[in-house]
């Protein structure tokens, strides 16, 4: 039996006790952090479920609402969350090979991007804010119809669109925050040295929860978007 | 007992360590299913409270205890308490967390830290709820329906909708601490068809926790943005609509059933083939029928829509699917009663639990089809023979089961017997004060007496006077193995190891078992409940 008394392999200080081995650890981590990502799925799932309905039911009237939201700071941010994928990735794989001044490298430039898509969003944020575009009493949202310019925007409808459009970037914007804070804590570890080609799960799945949020605003950005748009 | 002192004296996951601090701070997942267990029983009492007082305003016709308001805001927590609180942490963060590391020969959950966190996030919605409670409750019954909730009630919507939105997510890390505890913890030699049916029962209701409870995670908190933020998703006047919560709200809920009732299927699947002395008939009818359970679960939600104004079709093809459902759950009945043919029965407290979960179960499954009709179900949309249905489930089923499990495995965990003839008692007070209960509901529904009323025309009297005797009768049941519990932990006979002559790993180690469970890392070379060739223990056929 492997279990004699006296453990004469070398044992990882990373392995904890109720696990045989490092494998084990590795792949119970990994499992868990899919498992997580299924949860986070249908967390998300529940409001595209909300949209699809409304989007079927009020088509031009999200048409018109999504027109009023701009473009290019969306398609900047679809940009810069892309790239911050790509860097998490290299960071990975830079502790793979036990170059830890790459991994921190990677991992601040991660978080440079992670702020600057958080920048940008706040400043859209802003400009719905101006222009009465948040639900609630003091709504109001003026525009038409991309297909019949001539045809009045239901308010209610609009404001559904909304709605959703704040609850879903709000939602995702929560948890790049929350990602903005586990990767500040990767960059003090991988600093520290903690990361090395034997262990490196900490990095491996806050990465796999980088790329998830990233997907969602994947499928975020032309939904709410690129709805209708005539231009 | 001639190895009474010594076992007593032997290191185990009770007396390692003493204090405040090493049981806040623990990680072991035994003394985490303790700290459940305290904290459930605790809830499981604040409902039962609010029970008492539904019960005592039902006494009589007019409402004279209580007022509406106060009524619906007792009825509302009660629903809440019991559902988020008690029954869907009861079996699985207790009995669950204490069983699934032993019962696959494993030294702890796969995420010890994890399943401490996930205890955090129960006590911190429960200080949540209790606040609520005590600053005014909440009056939108346990279902938050729209746009009631958003829009008309002045009670804390938002407070109670948070609390159970942080609950959730203690249940969602409990169930994926078990699905990666089973799949990458087990024995050597555990195989997926060698696993206890209690494991199988606890993979699907993790299932179910995963991909559901995020599901009426994000409905809350929609519900609470709408209220506070005055988002307009739900409010028919703004074009929301509040059957898209109803849809949201279900497609957990009707599987939030399944996440109480699985985990008592696996405790009765354990007990039946122990005090029957036969191995299991169709263990892997029993195993897949838990995880189709958890399938069609997610299908059936709109049956609790059928009165709520959706399409014809879609009540048709839902109406079916909950039929569906029933094939499962009848293939376990059958297996079960199957096991007991020609078994050699013991009719010790476990075993007299899992009889009354096998009929109750059945009477809850069964009125359950009635309202998967669609006529009928128009019939008893929101009376109390649906009330009574899924009590009959949830209280007959699940709770029973809860109770048998916690006779059945208290040795292991407390390391000390029961007083054996005060728990067959208790289990037949259980058992008859529960019938008393509910089964006049059931024809007070059929006569058209709606559920969530103050007050009901004097011709309903007497059967509510039978079912508020019928509830004082089942309190007495259930205080009843709280004390002598208590009273066990001192002054019990000293539990041998097995002291049923059961199979499975937590059998083979002591009891209490040690820190990290087992002094041998086991291997397993048998079948799963090979009662062939485990002797019956003396005690337990004398009934000790």
């Amino acid at each position: 039996m492997a279990d004699s008394p006296i453990a004469v392999e070398h044992h990882n200080p990373a392995l904890k006790h109720h696990f045989a081995d490092m494998e084990q650890q590795r792949e119970a981590s990994s499992l868990g952090m899919w498992l997580f990502l299924a949860t986070e799925i249908m967390f998300f799932g529940g409001m595209f479920c909300a949209y699809l309905i409304y989007r079927l039911w009020y088509f031009p009237d999200f048409g018109a609402a999504s027109n009023s939201l701009d473009i290019t700071l969306g398609a900047v941010n679809t940009a810069v969350l892309i790239c911050s994928s790509l860097t998490v990735v290299m960071a990975v794989r830079a502790a793979q090979l036990g170059k830890r001044q790459q991994q921190v490298i990677y991992l601040a430039l991660t978080l440079v991007l992670g702020l600057a898509f958080l920048g940008v969003k706040a400043v859209e944020w802003t400009s719905k804010f101006k222009e009465h575009h948040i639900p609630g009493p003091t709504f109001n949202f003026e525009g038409s119809i991309p297909s019949h310019p001539d045809q009045p925007v239901d308010q209610h409808h609009a404001q559904i669109f909304f709605s959703l459009y704040f609850a879903m970037t709000g939602m995702h914007a929560l948890h790049m925050v929350i990602g903005v804070g586990i990767f500040s804590y990767l960059l003090y570890h991988a600093w520290k040295g903690t990361y090395t080609p034997e262990y490196y799960t900490p990095l491996e799945n806050s990465g796999l929860y980088w790329h998830f949020v990233d997907i969602v605003w994947i499928y975020l950005f032309p939904l709410l978007y690129l709805i209708d748009r005539k231009k | 007992m001639a190895t009474a002192a010594i076992t007593a004296e032997r290191e185990n996951y009770l007396n390692q360590e003493y204090g405040i601090k090493s049981w806040l701070l623990t990680v072991d997942h035994k003394r985490i299913a303790l700290l459940y267990l305290l904290s459930i029983t605790f809830f499981f009492f604040i409902g039962g409270f609010f029970a008492l007082l539904i019960r005592l305003e039902l006494l009589t016709p007019a409402g004279d205890l209580v007022q509406a308001d106060t009524y619906n805001k007792l009825f509302s927590m009660h629903g809440q308490v019991m559902i988020f609180f008690f029954l869907i942490p009861s079996i699985p963060a207790v009995l669950g967390n204490f069983l699934v590391p032993l019962m696959i020969g494993a030294k702890d959950l796969a995420f010890p830290r994890i399943n401490l966190l996930s205890w955090y996030l129960y006590i911190i919605a429960g200080v949540l709820m209790v606040h609520c409670m005590l600053t005014g409750g909440v009056d939108t019954g346990w279902t938050f329906y729209t746009p009631f909730s958003t829009a008309f009630s002045n009670t804390k919507v938002i407070e109670a909708g948070l609390a159970i939105f942080i609950s959730g997510f203690s249940s969602i890390l409990t169930g994926l601490n078990f699905v990666v505890t089973i799949h990458r913890m087990r024995a050597p030699g555990m195989t997926w068809d060698r696993l206890p049916l209690f494991i199988w029962a606890h993979y699907a209701t993790s299932i179910i926790q995963l991909l559901g409870t995020p599901v009426v995670a994000v409905t809350l908190v929609l519900v609470v943005l709408e209220r506070a933020l005055h988002l307009g998703i739900f409010d028919p006047t703004r074009g929301g609509d509040p059957l898209l919560f109803q849809h949201l709200f279900w497609f957990y809920s009707h599987p939030a059933v399944y996440i109480m009732i699985l985990p008592s299927m696996g405790v009765v699947t354990e007990i039946i083939p122990c005090f029957c002395r036969k191995r299991i008939f169709g263990y892997k009818f029993v195993a897949l029928s838990s995880i189709s359970i958890a399938v069609f679960g997610f299908l059936v939600w709109a049956h609790h829509m059928f009165v709520a104004g959706i399409s014809l079709y879609a009540a048709l093809i839902f109406s079916a699917l909950s039929y569906l459902v029933a094939v499962p759950s009848a293939i376990k009945v059958f297996n079960w009663t199957a096991t007991m043919y020609k078994g050699s029965i013991t009719f010790s407290t476990p075993m007299l639990y899992a009889f009354g979960f096998v009929g109750l179960f059945t009477m809850g499954g069964l009125t359950g089809l009635f309202l998967a009709a669609l006529g009928l179900d128009v019939h008893v949309t929101d009376t109390y023979f649906v009330v009574a249905h899924f009590h009959y489930i949830m209280v007959g089923g699940a709770l029973m089961g809860y109770l048998g499990g916690m006779h059945f495995w208290w040795p292991k965990i407390s390391g000390r017997m029961y007083p054996e003839s005060l728990g067959r008692l208790a289990a037949l007070i259980v058992f008859l004060g529960f019938n008393l209960t509910f089964f006049p509901q059931f024809i007070l529904g059929y006569l058209g007496m709606p559920r969530r009323y103050w007050q009901y025309p004097p011709e309903f009297q007497v059967l509510n006077v039978l079912s508020t005797a019928g509830a004082t009768v089942l309190a007495v049941g259930y205080l009843l193995p709280m004390v002598y519990f208590l009273w066990s932990m001192r002054y019990g006979k000293v539990a041998p190891d097995n002291p049923w002559g059961a199979s499975g790993l937590e059998w083979m180690t002591t009891s209490p078992p040690p820190t990290f469970n087992f002094d041998q890392p086991p291997v397993v070379n048998w079948e799963a409940y090979d009662y062939e060739h485990i002797p019956a223990p003396q005690e337990a056929r004398s009934g000790g």
